[in-house]
């Protein structure tokens, strides 16, 4: 198939962007999107032009490296699919697509299509854990969980860390993201003792890294290769407000 | 110099107890005055910058991601291992350390075998401690399945990402260590040089990928964990960035790399379909629980796997393996599916695939149980393939997965160089010549939280005060020369792209050192690696400059580095003549066609050195003795 490209191209953080034509020729239909930019890179280096920089690293979906702006969709068309995983075959012969970063202000661009996503790992920083040092675990089957709670931590758990909720949001919100490590690890018995820490913090955190807040347009659950439920941003709510009245009675 | 493993002597079930208590401490009030660099942050560097950084050390880690969550640890579907008996169905510590030095085909190192089969217990309650979400069962406790190569459950899982969920437990002890202050980390910064000051590991060189700046770190001991080398082969189940870069700088800076010729070739990835394909996907080994592996009996069948009646297909893991069928050992399953294929029985638009049924498995417990059990697995089955598994079988074929080989090193986890420690999949330890499947995260993490934290002080107790400066002359000379190779590539300007010498490389090394061997293939291996090396020196296209984010000049480092790599690689599988595990040498099979190994020449570790300046590698053996498990032939029948 032959397509018609409209890349995101930006030297550096500091240089201004646009988008620039591409032509994308003899792509084959089960190669995946990252492949077609692979096959439009060797050709770009073959006419001496500098490749298309983007983040991508397992290429199976899981590590959570790659992103972009596929049509104006956060990993593109398909649902619970990321960037990585989307094949050729979902495109019309012919079709002209557009290539752009993640944007939000809490992720600014490094190169081309590339964006810093480090302030989602401050988030995590601020509590995203349980503390457990090595040598004092008890064992592990000592405190059963019930399959139910195991299960919803899992779904919680899954959670890729992309940022694509980010992209994806109006309000450029990772409420999301964070929803996902207080409900999972709120979930947990194994989480109790840092509860109201743990989301008062991670909460703050967000808003200091310049995240905006939810306003309920699920736009963050229709992109999220991870199939991560709003419910759980609901939960983060509860959890947050919970820990707030604790903290005052404390 | 002679390979002193450093193994303590008494009964083997003593041996780590005997060495915790041997092995030297430091005083708490010591340990932050020693700086440990971590390079790579997958299971075992992440692990063991938390647990470090909580005793109280200074750690500095480093990883080429955005993040330390992103290492390709991260990838690994199926499970962990632990010798818990959470099943009452006959598993003990004795019975794990059994099973993978058998499945290792006796190329492995007893004592730390059994090390790693007695702390697997830990890590489970170490990763529950955390939060990982382990799958239960209805009464609350953890459930297991069993895995290929074993006949009892004693594999720990997390759906089909528990990969993923031990490396965000790891990666949650590692934020916590980032925000006290104690591990500080470098994401996007590549390691190109490792620097020895008097003979000993004080620190490296690297490059700031956003920026292009080159500079050293300077510390008190260095550790490796930068994962296999399995990219070498270009199509892998490996992620993209994944590397041999720092090993091998690692080698030629005098640390022995340690039988590279043990790849291991995994049995269910998702077929090859055509020349741009840039890697290669894993479908997790659990499904062989319930999967039947089945090729057709006639030649050239092209009928669709439906139309196929039971009489015709012949499932050829059970019929070679009864005992144990479909869950044979990765190696042997591999080999399986290439003679079915060879035979032309394979199936496919490129006759390299055979099928993975699961037709019996839908009727005997329905539908919804084998969704529960691997629905993501069959979901990316369809992403990729546009077929539905749950109607027809999918198409499997082995893929190059793991490598067994690495640098070095004794029971600390120290290599020949004082001061360079290597764990994980960068070493070469604990799997022989074929990894048990659930057996690479267990590693990973035994080494991070239980193996380094203990011997560390080994080593760091000598070096109280010795801290170099990065501004020592060594420092410099590497900097030096990590500049010049760079200025180098991107000067040359030639007319081939890096990625188009990786593929040719990997075509060859597939080709020829690849599931299977032989001396005509190797030694043509051998004479054609220097040419394509020489060609790429004389005319790769490396665009752009240092002193920006370039993603051709990183591929182009690590592409040049595999260049020399794959030859180590094909001369240490032209020296073992002997097939074992995942090492096949087609002059050495049993006449049914299965490895045969050759104890009294080849039952030791191949460590190869690198003497510099164009010299021939040269090998040291470290022999290895079987103790406690007595050599016999693999017999999975």
């Amino acid at each position: 198939m032959n397509l018609n490209l409209k890349v995101w191209r930006q030297k550096n953080a500091d240089a201004p962007g646009k988008l620039v034509e591409y032509p994308a020729h003899n792509i084959p239909e089960d190669a995946s999107f990252l492949e077609m930019l692979d096959i439009v890179n060797e050709e770009l280096i073959s006419k001496n032009e500098e490749p298309i920089a983007f983040d991508h690293d397992c290429r199976e979906g899981i590590c959570g490296m790659c992103s972009l702006v596929i049509d104006g969709v956060a990993h593109g068309p398909n649902r619970a699919t990321t960037t990585c995983q989307l094949y050729m075959r979902h495109f019309q012969d012919g079709a002209t697509i557009s290539i752009e970063p993640f944007r939000a202000a809490s992720f600014p661009v490094l190169k081309d299509l590339i964006v810093n996503r480090s302030a989602l790992d401050r988030i995590q920083q601020a509590g995203g854990f349980i503390t457990a040092r090595v040598g004092s675990a008890p064992d592990g089957n000592s405190v059963p969980v019930p399959k139910q709670n195991a299960d919803l931590a899992m779904d919680a758990a899954a959670c890729i860390g992309c940022g694509a909720c980010v992209a994806a949001c109006p309000n450029a919100s990772a409420m999301l993201f964070v929803s996902a490590k207080v409900s999972q690890l709120a979930l947990l018995p194994q989480g109790q003792p840092e509860r109201t820490r743990r989301v008062l913090q991670m909460v703050r955190k967000m808003d200091e890294e310049g995240f905006g807040n939810c306003s309920n347009h699920y736009e963050c659950e229709a992109v999220c290769p991870a199939e991560i439920k709003a419910t759980f941003i609901a939960k983060l709510n509860r959890e947050y407000a919970i820990a707030n009245v604790k903290d005052l009675l404390a | 110099m002679s390979l002193d493993s450093k193994i303590p002597s008494g009964p083997i079930e003593k041996k780590w107890e005997k060495h915790k208590f041997e092995s030297k401490l430091i005083n708490p009030a010591n340990r932050r005055k020693y700086e440990i660099i971590i390079v790579g942050s997958g299971l075992a560097g992440a692990s063991a910058a938390a647990t470090l950084g909580d005793l109280g050390y200074k750690v500095k880690c480093f990883c080429y991601q955005d993040s330390p969550r992103r290492a390709h640890s991260i990838a690994a579907q199926g499970g962990i291992n632990a010798a818990k008996n959470y099943q009452n169905d006959g598993d003990s510590v004795y019975r794990l350390f059994y099973d993978t030095i058998k499945g290792g085909d006796f190329r492995s190192r007893e004592a730390n075998v059994y090390r790693l089969a007695e702390v697997s217990a830990n890590i489970i309650d170490q990763c529950v401690a955390q939060g990982v979400p382990f799958a239960r069962e209805y009464g609350g406790l953890l459930a297991n399945r069993s895995f290929g190569g074993a006949q009892v459950s004693r594999t720990f899982y997390a759906r089909g990402q528990t990969g993923q969920q031990l490396l965000l437990g790891a990666y949650s002890g590692l934020v916590k260590q980032i925000a006290a202050g104690t591990v500080q980390m470098f994401p996007r910064t590549e390691m190109l040089d490792l620097v020895l000051v008097d003979g000993h590991a004080k620190g490296i060189v690297v490059r700031d990928m956003v920026t292009g700046e080159i500079s050293s770190h300077a510390g008190d001991t260095v550790v490796l964990a930068t994962g296999g080398y399995g990219n070498v082969f270009y199509l892998s189940t490996n992620a993209k960035g994944c590397n041999a870069s720092a090993i091998w700088r690692a080698h030629k800076k005098g640390a022995y790399m340690a039988n590279p010729c043990y790849t291991q070739i995994h049995p269910t990835c998702i077929p090859v379909t055509g020349d741009y394909q840039s890697k290669l996907t894993l479908m997790s080994e659990s499904l062989r629980n319930d999967g039947r592996v089945w090729a057709p009996k006639q030649q050239g069948d092209k009928r669709p796997p439906n139309e196929i009646p039971d009489s015709e297909r012949d499932y050829y893991l059970e019929r070679k393996y009864p005992s144990f069928g479909n869950l044979a050992p990765r190696d042997i399953s591999s080999r399986a599916a290439k003679q079915a294929c060879d035979e032309g029985r394979g199936v496919g638009s490129t006759g390299l695939g055979v099928y993975l049924d699961f037709a019996d498995a839908i009727k005997r417990l329905g539908e919804p149980l084998i969704r529960e059990r691997y629905g993501n697995l069959f979901d990316m089955y369809h992403k990729i393939t546009n077929e539905d598994a749950y109607k027809v079988p999918m198409r499997i074929f082995p893929a190059v997965h793991y490598t067994m080989g690495g640098l070095w090193v004794d029971y600390n986890l120290m290599s020949n160089i004082p001061g360079l420690h290597v764990m994980g999949e960068a070493n070469f330890s604990d799997h022989g010549a074929n990894r048990l499947g659930a057996s690479a995260l267990m590693q990973g993490l035994a080494d991070g939280y239980f193996v380094l934290p203990s011997t560390i002080g080994n080593y760091l107790s000598t070096q109280l005060g010795k801290k170099a400066s990065p501004d020592h002359p060594e420092f410099k000379k590497a900097e030096q020369e990590v500049n010049n190779r760079v200025r180098n590539m991107l000067s040359i300007r030639g007319k081939r792209s890096v990625d188009s010498f990786h593929r040719e490389l990997g075509l060859l090394v597939w080709d020829k050192c690849g599931m299977a061997r032989n001396e005509a293939g190797l030694k043509e291996a051998l004479q054609r690696i220097p040419e394509l090396r020489k060609e790429f020196w004389k005319n790769v296209n490396v665009l752009g400059e240092n002193e920006e984010l370039n993603q051709s000049l990183e591929k182009a480092g690590r592409v040049a580095d595999f260049l020399e790599f794959g030859e180590l690689m094909c001369l240490d599988a032209l020296h073992r003549k002997e097939s074992c595990g995942g090492h096949f040498r087609e002059e050495y099979q049993t006449p049914d066609g299965e490895a045969q190994r050759d104890d009294a020449d080849f039952a030791y570790v191949g460590a190869w050195e690198s003497p510099g300046n164009g010299a021939a590698p040269v090998l040291h053996k470290e022999p290895l003795d079987f103790e406690n498990v007595h050599l016999a032939t693999r017999n999975y029948k």
